[in-house]
């Protein structure tokens, strides 16, 4: 009886639900807080404000200014001096020493995460002034540095063994509850910000976080499935907010395959794709189709000039007949005996996935391509990609990592390929464009469009659609600006009615 | 030694056994499951943006996945017998302290699904008991074919659609507060009380049919005395175990209910452990699950052997 003790002696919790009642911006989002680990779950403690990085950036990825005020390369960029911050305090009152920086990049270095690619040889500290002694000159260290895995804490939040016990970072926020894999709450440090205390609450379930934001249990959910996204439209109490994200839904190919490794063959199934469909139907936002690898909100990317990938399957099949293709009587292709049937391997973590893969199945199948989906983990497509049994994957891959797209794409089309890139493929002038970015060697623009230019037209990986974030907030928050980048939540700039006096 | 003394000290060798079984046969078929568990981790930990092969050989560096196979077993043997459960391959947190905290949100739900089962279904189930055939026992069973009929995550949607968006007097989703306990714990009792209702109405024919019941009728008792002297007590044995197994199943089975509400629960902590493939996490879930099963048999026996005597001899 002690349950519907606790439930009859439980208040209905919307009488506080309303935003404007009390100061707790409540977040609710699909990912889970999986551990205390940078690398795992850093990029919460950063949006969330609660810890910072070397160095952040702003919607277009430029560099700023994080917890190093300033940087700058020397002996002829061997060596890169970051200098802190004046004041920078952690949330246990100790002041944030290079040293305690120097201390969290040697874990990073040890972790997944992005600053590997970096060729680092040490990490020094100096007063306020870390030193980063490279083997090589590599200009993308600043941006690399940027990445949530790289973030900040303090001495205390480790244990004797190395292990993170707990966060204590430098930023605005501090946690004031943490229970994973759920919940966090956090408070801030400064009593003139508007959003006093933010909570984040983990919810799987797409439709449940929709239906948290329409009853107002939630000021803002993220991600939303295209179903309730069109139904909170038709909603006064809730506002949708979206923004154009640095991810792209990718065709992985093995370019190694006998049969795939023919540029013509790669463009024959890109022709055979038909992109707005797909983004119509089943992202419900035409707009979305990939004419390119990267989406315009990447500017310094972005190529307008090129001619965007299109659906036609007529050109496909008859590039499938210059290849020696014919059709059998079952509609598929053959050739000398071999019948063209692939595997398609993605993972359900992105809801979409599979649903388009079923899509892509059915679009090649009218080309005369039998497809095989094969739904696993995520971690199939780097496995089958390292054993070389992968033929196709369908992933949406994040080209902003790091604010400069450049650290993704060198780990994925790098001279080796990536395991969420190139397979068994490589081109000279990408390679040399790579090399002469991270050298920082001249204006980094022709660089760039040669980059793109050049997986526009061998196709390593086929670009499907790009994403948009859609978030579900209450009215007070209807006209915040969503970062592009997904790096930040922005609590400190939130026009959030409780609070304090910002 | 006497009844209950030996049925406890039963329980106590069986819950032993159940614990050595379910840890051994989990920890051979994680063994034995296709794929490679460094890759599955390190997706679980650094999500599918930060997965690749580095961070798969890390791990498996890490934890040592490579090595044989009886020393892994014969340490994690070890460490239970110590009562070490070992740390989450995933989280890196004592799987102890995970359980902890999943197992209590369990809890907390299954109690309160069964209170309001106990409060919905068994006076409905007694009330068509007295009458079968009356509209209300005919009504109960059509409401229990439907209820049973609906997905629990349909049912759930509705509810949210109701009581939160439309007649906005509960929280859609979340856990920490009583209030967000009702629409999960709803969820899963509408068609448990249905069902209780009908096995609730099973036993009170049974009892209602007997000679007893009927000797009591004749001698003049009015029906009221007669249910709560003779009725109650005889038609509670079949509930009560009916009862016990779905309070098992409340809580390691209604991880669809978990995870559409947001909440934490052992259900969902097995699911995202065997995803990520964290062998100390299903291991340390199986077993509490099965220590669960063993205390709540033996919770049902004692309630059976209080609720009938003839059974203690």
């Amino acid at each position: 009886m002690a349950g519907a003790g606790a439930l009859l002696a439980g208040r209905p919790a919307c009488a506080q639900a309303s935003p404007q009642a009390g100061p707790t911006l409540r977040i609710v989002g699909p990912w889970e807080i999986a551990g205390l680990e940078p690398a795992t779950s850093g990029h919460f403690f950063t949006r969330l404000q609660v810890c910072e990085t070397l160095v952040e950036a702003d919607d277009t990825g430029r560099l700023q200014a994080g917890l190093a005020q300033s940087w700058a390369p020397a002996e002829q960029g061997r060596l890169w001096r970051f200098d802190l911050r004046e004041n920078a305090r952690f949330h246990d009152d100790s002041a944030v020493s290079a040293e305690a920086v120097a201390r969290g990049l040697r874990r990073a270095l040890q972790r997944p995460g992005p600053l590997r690619l970096a060729p680092v040889e040490a990490l020094n500290a100096e007063g306020r002034t870390l030193h980063v002694r490279l083997r090589e000159p590599f200009a993308l260290l600043p941006a690399l540095l940027a990445h949530s895995s790289a973030m900040v804490l303090g001495p205390a939040s480790f244990d004797a063994r190395d292990q993170v016990v707990r966060i204590i970072g430098s930023g605005p926020y501090r946690v004031t509850t943490l229970t994973p894999p759920q919940r966090v709450v956090v408070a801030a440090t400064d009593p003139a910000l508007r959003v006093q205390r933010a909570s984040y609450l983990n919810a799987s379930r797409a439709e449940t976080r929709a239906l948290m934001a329409e009853s107002g249990q939630a000021d803002m959910a993220i991600a939303l499935d295209p179903a309730s996204l069109a139904r909170l439209r038709q909603v006064t109490s809730v506002r949708v907010v979206q923004v154009t994200v640095p991810r792209t839904l990718i065709l992985k190919v093995n370019s190694g395959h006998p049969w795939l490794s023919d540029v013509r063959a790669r463009r024959a199934l890109s022709l055979a794709i038909q992109r707005t469909g797909i983004a119509r139907g089943l992202l419900r936002d035409a707009e979305l189709a990939a004419t390119q690898l990267l989406p315009p909100t990447l500017t310094g990317w972005h190529q307008p000039s090129l001619s965007p990938l299109a659906f036609d399957a007529a050109s496909a099949r008859a590039l499938w007949a210059e290849l020696g293709w014919r059709p059998g009587p079952d509609g598929i292709l053959q050739r000398g005996g071999e019948r063209f049937e692939l595997s398609l391997r993605t993972f359900p973590d992105r809801p979409e996935l599979p649903l388009i893969a079923a899509a892509i199945q059915e679009q090649l199948r009218q080309t005369g391509i039998a497809c095989r989906v094969l739904i696993g983990n995520s971690g199939d497509v780097p496995r089958h990609h390292r054993d070389g049994s992968l033929m196709l994957a369908l992933a949406a891959r994040h080209y902003a990592l790091t604010p400069d797209p450049l650290g993704t794409l060198m780990q994925d089309f790098g001279a080796q390929g990536g395991d969420w890139g190139a397979m068994n493929w490589g081109h000279p002038a990408l390679t040399q464009a790579i090399a002469r970015l991270t050298r920082q060697d001249g204006d980094a623009a022709p660089w760039r469009a040669q980059i793109v230019r050049v997986l526009h037209d061998e196709l390593p990986v086929i670009p499907i659609a790009w994403y948009r974030q859609n978030v579900a907030v209450a009215p007070p928050l209807a006209g915040i600006a969503l970062d592009p980048l997904e790096r930040q939540w922005r609590l400190t700039d939130m026009p959030w009615p409780g609070g304090g006096h910002a | 030694m006497r009844a209950w003394q030996r049925a406890l000290l039963h329980r106590c060798m069986q819950a032993a056994m159940v614990g050595l079984v379910v840890g051994v046969l989990t920890f051979f078929v994680m063994r034995t499951l296709p794929g490679d568990a460094a890759y599955r981790i390190a997706a679980a930990r650094y999500g599918y943006d930060l997965v690749d092969s580095a961070a798969a050989a890390a791990v498996r560096n890490e934890l040592g996945l490579d090595g044989p196979w009886l020393a892994a077993l014969l340490s994690w043997l070890s460490d239970l017998a110590r009562g070490n459960l070992g740390v989450s391959m995933v989280s890196g947190e004592p799987v102890w302290h995970e359980l902890w905290h999943e197992l209590g949100a369990s809890a907390q739900l299954a109690l309160a699904t069964l209170s309001l089962v106990i409060l919905g279904g068994v006076p409905i189930g007694i009330a068509c008991g007295l009458q079968p055939g009356h509209r209300l026992d005919r009504l109960s069973l059509a409401l229990a074919v439907v209820l049973r009929a609906i997905p629990p995550f349909a049912l759930g949607l509705a509810g949210m659609l109701l009581f939160a968006v439309q007649l906005p007097v509960l929280p859609a989703a979340g856990h920490g507060d009583s209030a967000s306990l009702w629409l999960p714990a709803l969820t899963l009792a509408l068609p448990l009380s249905a069902t209780a209702a009908r096995v609730v109405r099973q036993a009170v024919v049974t009892v209602a049919g007997s000679a007893y019941w009927a000797f009591a009728r004749t001698k003049g008792l009015p029906l009221r005395v007669v249910l709560w002297r003779h009725g109650l007590r005889n038609a509670a044995v079949p509930v009560v175990s009916w009862l016990g197994v779905q309070a098992v199943l409340l809580v390691e089975g209604v991880v669809i209910v978990e995870t559409l509400f947001a909440r934490p629960g052992l259900g969902h902590a097995m699911v995202h452990a065997v995803f990520g493939r964290d062998v100390p996490m299903i291991q340390g879930t199986a077993l509490v699950l099965g220590l669960l099963f063993v205390a709540f048999n033996a919770t049902i026996d004692a309630a059976c052997l209080a609720l009938d005597p003839r059974q203690r001899a």
